[in-house]
């Protein structure tokens, strides 16, 4: 980083509007930022905070409703808001790209690669067509794309996802741009496949000294990215620094909240909880009086905070740049708050409630390749789930875990009973359920056996009220058959899922999408299940709401003594709140045990890759760095002996590729599946460092 | 790819065959009336019309017709038209070449016509240009062919005096004869093919990957040409494929109207005067176009979609 070196890029006082029907929504106000030559600058920020706001305004694109109202964007000297359409298309794509959330979507579905990767030097320089074909493909291998002469002859839906985002980058740093705009640049991808992005990102400004402004919502991921940080709030920056000021000792109460929702390794769901930051992200038009955050902070001062706006200042005794808009900032001592929430009682086991053993689910596809009609195989299986054993106990937290594609969901919808099992049997209240399609089930074995989906979105029905909603599961699963007691149950069930009992009558439409969970979550408990399967229930919600509605998923299942099937691609969020993990990979279980033994040596070398692929917004956590080579083989065409083999970083010869490697116990119901010999996977560090409490207070006190 | 076009071609000579039957079970058995009687007229006599079956094979089994009438068919051999007094194809090809004509003007102005209209108002959704050309568009296709007609008639014939009135090209061809009925039609057609083709194109310019194009700096010619043109005109082929077959029958009124000797007329006037031969002759054409065209569209969608040709 060279930083006396002219800024690459300032924005200035910059207010951004949108103007629709109902008015003005001004997204973004006030917000300035400046870029130093080979710097990468964070923005972090919840849903709706203006943060693509941002990057489309450094663009210029702002669509027919948005408008830059008062400020200025200066990139190398020249006011970007001040340049004409021609002058504006010699910078974009040459001197600042952009890479964006959705790879697939941002790429022309009927060109090819190369069409794709040439235009943008031949667009910018003189250069003849054979020297932009030999530029994409030095850039694609520098992108680290294995076999990039076919790549350039492919279309974007044959190559995978990271693929893809990976030749979106290579198209931004085709031209040798000075400044590059991430947006969410790994949110649609599995997390070893982001872990090898955000690798990649990291070493772009190394090796090309390309300047970034990353934008994410998760504070791990910048951590590992960035140099200095920017926190925004609902349209404006409330806290502004170097990573290792902001994270070590963050200012603002927002940024507080932020860390206290993520489920840091430090977390416990017992101990430490999570602590959600109460309320809601004010809409653009209905910010309060004052500090925009002050509804929903704890250390609000009537007469003070509700007064009128006031400008970032820099933090006293701190790192240079370190700067909070807050007014209370000094008095504050963030140290004596106990980290994270109350704490909270652990539940006791009981009984074995749920027993998989041997289970298998093979999907038939039918091949209408003209080759596959020639060699008679129209039929060809799938693996979704290969011999899956596994016990539940009653009050336990399991979680399977998993990148997409490993059959996680296929197998709660044969516990659910949307789909049959093709072998093996799965026991629930030593009950056979693997072959009871839902229609055979009972509304009593229905009941017990809830789920609660990913996307609350589109689970409930848009034109029925929330109460009747969950009133007809009330009746259907015979719990009360009295329309008076079904009208209480209802407004207990609201209750427990913490919402206004006026509730009943709203639709789907007036929720947001943390209220929308909730109500899937009142669903699911409203015939007193004994088990609830959670399909990836937070990961399309923000953290503050994840946060929330997590602790209320423990809440309720201390309450009710619920076994909870918890499946997510997250270890940080699996490692908070399980007892025991499932790691699946392709069908296969490759490993299993209670969460300390998957998060300590011997590991499984796939769970050690995932370990090390989590994003972790603690700076004093240190961690091995493993990055995957290559991507998830397909479920039709698995290998033949290790699922794992193609990916391995620790694959030992021909056996991985030929066998598939045995069980090997390593204490009771901990598994590993891997032919390297336990005492040598015992060997293996840790991938995750924390350090202890008192290397902690002994930095801090030095301080 | 080539499974897609072996099976798609399969299925319609399967369509044609079933049509086929259809047509043959309708007209040439009894089940809607004796073909007989529908020939001679129903003053006819018993004896004559047993006379007629004779001559014209109708005692014969069913199935052994059908073959035989399908491989006449097939040959070429499409029988006497009662009405003409000679062989139907003698009749028919003639018509059909007069409509394709029609077709290929109507054609050749109304899809660059409406393909330009519809892009330019779908790149920019909302501007003056594209209201105008939508509600241009709506105006022109909901007013029916028969009042068209008779506005430009009344319009170019009788006050202007600059065209003729009607286009029976009793003199030999004439393509000023052609000007009237080729407006009606694209005038009809233009506003539909032009308002889907706005559709497909303002979705495309919404789309991620314009903005793409747009932020890598690309000169906004080379974003439409080469970006959003070929994802745009996707939709709008199947479309234009499928007018071909809407002609065919759409000409109908058009063609009566101003008296031309089209396909169209022809199948008028083989229906009005019970010409069973001549109608079942352009009843198969009418199906083989219909089908074939919609095999090409088929064909032609997945072809211009990359993502169904490779998977
Ligand atoms: N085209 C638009 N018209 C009107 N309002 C808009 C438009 N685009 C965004 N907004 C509003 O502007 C605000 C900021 O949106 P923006 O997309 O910048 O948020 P974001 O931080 O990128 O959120 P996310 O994390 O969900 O991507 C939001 O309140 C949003 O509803
Ligand atoms: S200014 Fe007041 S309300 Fe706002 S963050 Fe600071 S203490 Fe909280
Ligand atoms: S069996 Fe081989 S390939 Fe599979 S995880 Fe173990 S070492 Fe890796
Ligand atoms: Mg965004």
């Amino acid at each position: 980083m060279n930083k006396d070196q002219a800024p690459v890029l300032v924005c200035k006082d910059l207010c951004i509007s949108y103007y629709t029907r109902a008015g003005e929504i001004p997204a973004v106000v006030d917000f300035s930022l400046t870029v130093k030559p080979g710097e990468t600058i964070g923005i972090v920020g919840e849903s709706g905070c203006g943060k693509s706001t941002v990057a489309m305004a450094i663009m210029q694109y702002m669509g027919a409703n948005g408008g830059i109202k008062s400020g200025s964007i200066t990139f190398k000297g020249r006011d970007l808001t001040q340049l004409s359409e021609s002058e504006l298309r010699s910078i974009r794509g040459a001197e600042i790209a952009m890479i964006y959330q959705e790879p697939f979507a941002s790429l022309n579905p009927s060109l090819k690669i190369k069409t794709q990767l040439m235009e943008v030097p031949l667009a910018h320089e003189n250069i003849s067509k054979d020297e932009a074909r030999q530029r994409a493909m030095q850039m694609l291998s520098d992108v680290n794309l294995p076999d990039p002469e076919r790549m350039m002859e492919s279309y974007p839906h044959q190559l995978s996802g990271g693929q893809q985002q990976r030749v979106v980058i290579a198209m931004g740093l085709l031209s040798n741009p000075s400044l590059l705009l991430l947006d969410e640049p790994t949110t649609a991808l599995d997390v070893t496949v982001e872990a090898g992005i955000v690798k990649l990102v990291a070493d772009i400004s190394k090796k090309f000294g390309t300047s970034q402004i990353y934008i994410s919502h998760n504070l791990g991921l910048i951590l590992e990215t960035c140099d200095r940080v920017f926190v925004m709030y609902s349209g404006e920056v409330v806290e502004e620094g170097t990573i290792d000021s902001l994270f070590t000792w963050p200012k603002h109460p927002y940024t507080h909240g932020l860390f206290a929702c993520i489920p840091l390794p430090t977390a416990d769901k017992n101990a430490a909880p999570l602590k959600p930051i109460r309320g809601q992200l004010p809409l653009p038009f209905e910010r309060p009086q004052g500090c925009y955050y002050h509804p929903r902070c704890d250390h609000f001062k009537t007469g003070l905070c509700d007064l009128e706006r006031f400008k970032m200042v820099h933090v006293e005794n701190s790192a240079a740049d370190h700067r909070v808009r807050c007014l209370r900032y000094k008095e504050i001592d963030h140290h004596r708050e106990v980290p994270g929430g109350e704490a909270k009682e652990a539940i006791e086991l009981g009984k074995r409630v749920l027993k998989v053993s041997g289970m298998k689910k093979y999907y038939e596809v039918r091949d209408s390749s003209l080759r596959a009609l020639f060699a008679g195989k129209r039929i060809r299986q799938v693996k979704a789930n290969e011999e899956l054993n596994f016990t539940a106990r009653e009050g336990e937290t399991v979680a399977i875990v998993g990148e997409s594609g490993c059959g996680k969901s296929t197998f709660a919808k044969v516990l659910m009973g949307l789909e049959t099992s093709t072998e093996g049997e799965v026991r629930h209240n030593g009950k056979e359920i693997s072959e009871v399609a839902v229609r055979d089930r009972s509304a009593k074995q229905i009941s017990s056996l809830q789920m609660v989906f990913q996307n609350p979105f589109d689970t409930l029905n848009p034109s029925h009220s929330i109460g009747g909603q969950i009133s007809r599961v009330i009746k259907k699963f015979g719990v009360e058959t009295d329309k008076k007691k079904i009208f209480d149950r209802v407004m207990s069930l609201l209750d427990t899922v913490k919402l206004p009992r006026d509730f009943y009558f709203r639709k789907p439409r007036q929720l947001s999408g943390g209220q929308k969970q909730r109500i899937g979550i009142a669903r699911a408990f409203a015939g007193n299940p004994s088990m609830v399967i959670a399909d990836e229930p937070v990961s399309a919600l923000d953290v503050s709401v994840a946060a929330a509605v997590t602790e209320l998923l423990m809440d309720i299942q201390r309450e009710h003594k619920t076994t909870l099937l918890f499946i997510s691609h997250d270890l940080s969020v699996v490692r908070y709140l399980s007892d025991r993990i499932v790691v699946m990979y392709l069908g296969h279980i490759l490993e299993r045990g209670t969460t300390e033994d998957i998060f300590a040596p011997p590991y499984h070398p796939y769970t050690e890759a995932l370990l090390s692929a989590v994003p972790i917004a603690d700076p004093e956590v240190t961690k091995r760095e493993i990055v995957l080579e290559g991507n998830l083989p397909s479920a039709m065409k698995p290998p033949k002996g290790c699922p794992f083999c193609t990916r391995c970083h620790r694959r030992i010869g021909d056996i991985c590729d030929n066998d598939l490697p045995p069980e090997q116990f390593v204490v009771d119901r901990h598994i590993i599946k891997c032919h390297i010999p336990l005492e040598e996977l015992c060997l293996v560090l840790p991938v995750i460092t924390v350090p202890d409490v008192s290397e902690r207070l002994h930095v801090e006190l030095r301080e | 790819m080539v499974t897609l076009v072996v099976k798609r071609i399969g299925f319609m000579i399967f369509t044609m065959i079933v049509v086929s039957l259809i047509l043959f079970l309708l007209l040439e058995t009894k089940l809607t009336g004796d073909p007989a009687t529908r020939v001679l007229g129903q003053f006819s006599n018993e004896e004559q019309r047993e006379i007629w079956r004779e001559q014209h094979g109708y005692n014969q089994p069913v199935a052994l017709r059908y073959v035989k009438w399908l491989g006449n068919f097939a040959t070429g051999e499409l029988g006497e038209s009662i009405r003409f007094k000679g062989p139907v194809a003698d009749v028919m090809f003639p018509r059909l070449w007069n409509t394709a004509i029609l077709g290929f003007v109507t054609f050749a102005i109304m899809i660059p016509l409406s393909l330009t209209l519809g892009v330019l108002s779908g790149m920019k959704e909302g501007s003056m240009l594209d209201r105008t050309i939508s509600v241009f568009g709506i105006i022109t296709t909901s007013v029916p062919e028969f009042a068209s007609a008779v506005m430009f008639s009344a319009l170019f014939v009788f006050s202007l005096k600059w065209l003729p009135g009607t286009s029976s090209m009793s003199g030999g061809f004439e393509f000023k004869q052609l000007i009237l009925p080729a407006m009606v039609l694209i005038v009809y057609d233009f506003g539909y093919v032009a308002r889907m083709t706005r559709a497909s194109m303002a979705e495309v310019m919404t789309s991620q990957y314009i903005r793409t194009a747009v932020l890598k700096g690309l000169p906004y010619r080379s974003v439409i040409v080469k970006h959003a043109l070929r994802n745009a005109l996707i939709a709008p082929f199947t479309v234009i494929m499928l007018q071909i077959n809407w002609l065919l029958s759409g000409v109908i009124v058009v063609e009566f109207f101003f008296a031309y000797k089209g396909f169209g007329a022809l199948i008028l006037e083989a229906s009005l005067n019970n010409d069973i031969a001549l109608l079942e002759a352009c009843a198969m054409v009418a199906v083989c176009v219909a089908v074939t065209t919609q095999t090409i569209a088929d064909i032609g969608y997945t072809f211009l979609n990359p993502r169904i040709r490779f998977s």
